[in-house]
């Protein structure tokens, strides 16, 4: 060997030869299983007795490329609105988690109010909440109410800030009680121990459940269409009842999976990270 | 006399932890607690730093009753310092930020200042060259004598280490047994629960002996160590002894 190592012995030599036709079976035969399972999955879709008019109602090119434009400006609405609600569910969420670890009497009604808050957003269906967001509210008359696509991200966020809570929450109980000894110890305060010991360490450990929920918002984000406002789902449904035709329902499906994917990406890779740090004892 | 316990009782549901336990200890005194698991070295050392609240009796630091409840315990624990088993470094902060923030946050000192401090201590005691590192590059022995470090840049004036070599390797032990010496010739004020009986002898003013959470023989070392009175004593050093860490 030219690295320096001694040449592998006969035995050894016959190990790694052994290995090495074992690893080429395996990608021999997951290929044709895989193969095979492909072929079974599109004869079966396409030998189906119906499969020309689904495919005409929802794989229909030149629709698809009609709807494409209209569909893709709806969806620079959601990813607008991703970003403005992930960044105000994520500072609810973590505000909620902080004021249900306040102990002291004073704190006995934002506790209260906090736990039910939580328990009651994680509870109602989120078409439910935007529907009573976008229509019970503009319902007031009062002075000043903001639109529907206002009032439709904010059911988002507060729904998502319940989810986000918890994990928040999870996260400062995982943090061990010996490291707030040592906080106080030291003198700091409570919110000192939170803001510089607590907190930094809950939030490394759940970035990987929160970029999770992060991705669930990125396509509860096309709810709001329900209230009205033309984002990629509702441009879509527009585009299939002028042509009495599903292909744009595909068209925003596609685009949504592919605005999913990096930060599904960045999610993996969270996650990976976390796990490494974690085995790494720390 | 700078720390006075007196009938200090600690309950946690049905046990009884500390039971009527007295203690004093005089400035620059080194006192080591010694007794067997549970005898309640741990839970006298934060009552007196008051992570946890006596059920009775008082405490009583430079004069001033601090099981008071209308003392505010950080206020407190500002005077005092603590290092523990398990060494409680803060795992996302370098080195140097664990040293610097209770100076910065607690002590309002600028942060170029508490910055030279932490650096002269880490020089002191051979680890300026782990001023930028993570707690999970350090062996047990550095980080515990980080955590030390810790505690003393705020100039406590009482220090509690509670079994402080406890989780460490063997080989490792020296090297923060060393620093506590030292410390010690600087004349540092100092109450440790150890299982280092050795180290005891060497170190302390006086060994004070804990069963079932009372004192039950207290004096200086080679008489509490060499010739105890109580035939528990006797019970627990043989066993010591016994296991080959006399």
């Amino acid at each position: 060997m030219s690295d320096g190592l001694p040449a592998p012995s006969d035995i050894q030599r016959g190990r790694i030869a052994y290995r090495r036709r074992r690893a080429i079976r395996s990608v021999l035969l997951a290929a044709a299983s895989t193969a095979m399972l492909g072929t079974v999955l599109v004869l079966a879709v396409t030998g189906s007795p119906g499969w020309d008019r689904v495919r005409r109602s929802f794989f229909d090119p030149q629709i698809a490329r009609e709807s494409f434009p209209a569909v893709l400006e709806g969806l620079w609405l959601n990813i607008r609105m991703l970003v403005a609600c992930a960044v105000l569910a994520l500072a609810l969420g973590l505000l909620i988690a902080v004021l249900r670890t306040l102990s002291g009497p004073v704190f006995f009604p934002v506790r209260a109010m906090a736990t039910v808050y939580t328990y009651a957003f994680r509870g109602v269906p989120l078409i439910i909440v935007i529907y009573l967001f976008a229509f019970g509210i503009p319902g007031l008359r009062l002075r000043g109410t903001p639109g529907v696509l206002v009032l439709g991200g904010a059911a988002l966020v507060v729904t998502y800030g319940a989810y986000l809570a918890e994990v928040f929450r999870a996260g400062i109980e995982s943090v061990h009680p010996s490291q707030l000894a040592a906080a106080r110890s030291l003198g700091l305060t409570y919110r000192q121990t939170m803001r510089h010991v607590v907190l930094p360490q809950a939030v490394r450990r759940v970035a990987p459940p929160l970029l999770n929920d992060t991705v669930a918002l990125q396509k509860d984000v096309g709810l709001v269409s329900l209230a009205g406002p033309i984002d990629a789902v509702r441009a879509a449904q527009i585009a299939t009842a002028e042509n009495f035709n599903y292909t744009p329902y595909i068209v925003a499906a596609v685009l949504f999976v592919l605005l999913a994917l990096p930060l599904i990406a960045v999610t993996d890779w969270v996650t990976l990270r976390a796990a490494r740090r974690q085995n790494a004892g720390l | 006399m700078l720390l006075s316990v007196n009938g200090v009782r600690k309950v946690f549901g049905s046990a009884v932890v500390l039971d009527d336990l007295s203690l004093q200890v005089d400035e620059h005194q080194v006192v080591a607690l010694i007794g067997a698991s549970g005898s309640g070295k741990s839970t006298l050392l934060r009552c007196v730093n008051l992570l946890e609240q006596v059920d009775d009796g008082v405490i009583i630091l430079d004069g001033r009753e601090i099981t008071d409840p209308r003392v505010d315990p950080d206020e407190v624990r500002r005077r005092i310092g603590m290092v523990f088993q398990s060494y409680n470094l803060f795992p996302h902060m370098t080195v140097l930020d664990n040293i610097t923030l209770a100076p910065t946050r607690v002590h309002k000192r600028s942060i170029a200042d508490a910055r030279e401090s932490a650096s002269d201590w880490l020089s002191r005691v051979g680890l300026a060259d782990k001023a930028d590192s993570y707690p999970d590059r350090l062996s047990g022995g550095q980080q515990q004598r980080v955590a030390i470090v810790r505690a003393l840049v705020n100039n406590p004036r009482l220090l509690l280490l509670d079994e402080v070599t406890s989780a460490l390797d063997p080989e490792l032990v020296g090297e923060v047994l060393t620093m506590i010496r030292e410390l010690k010739a600087e004349g540092m004020t100092m109450v440790l629960a150890t299982h280092e009986m050795g180290f005891a002898r060497q170190v302390a003013d006086r060994v004070v002996f804990l069963d079932g959470g009372r004192v039950l023989e207290s004096g200086p070392p080679a008489q509490v160590l060499g010739s105890p009175v109580q035939p528990r004593t006797r019970q627990f050093l043989a066993r010591i002894i016994e296991a080959g860490r006399l």
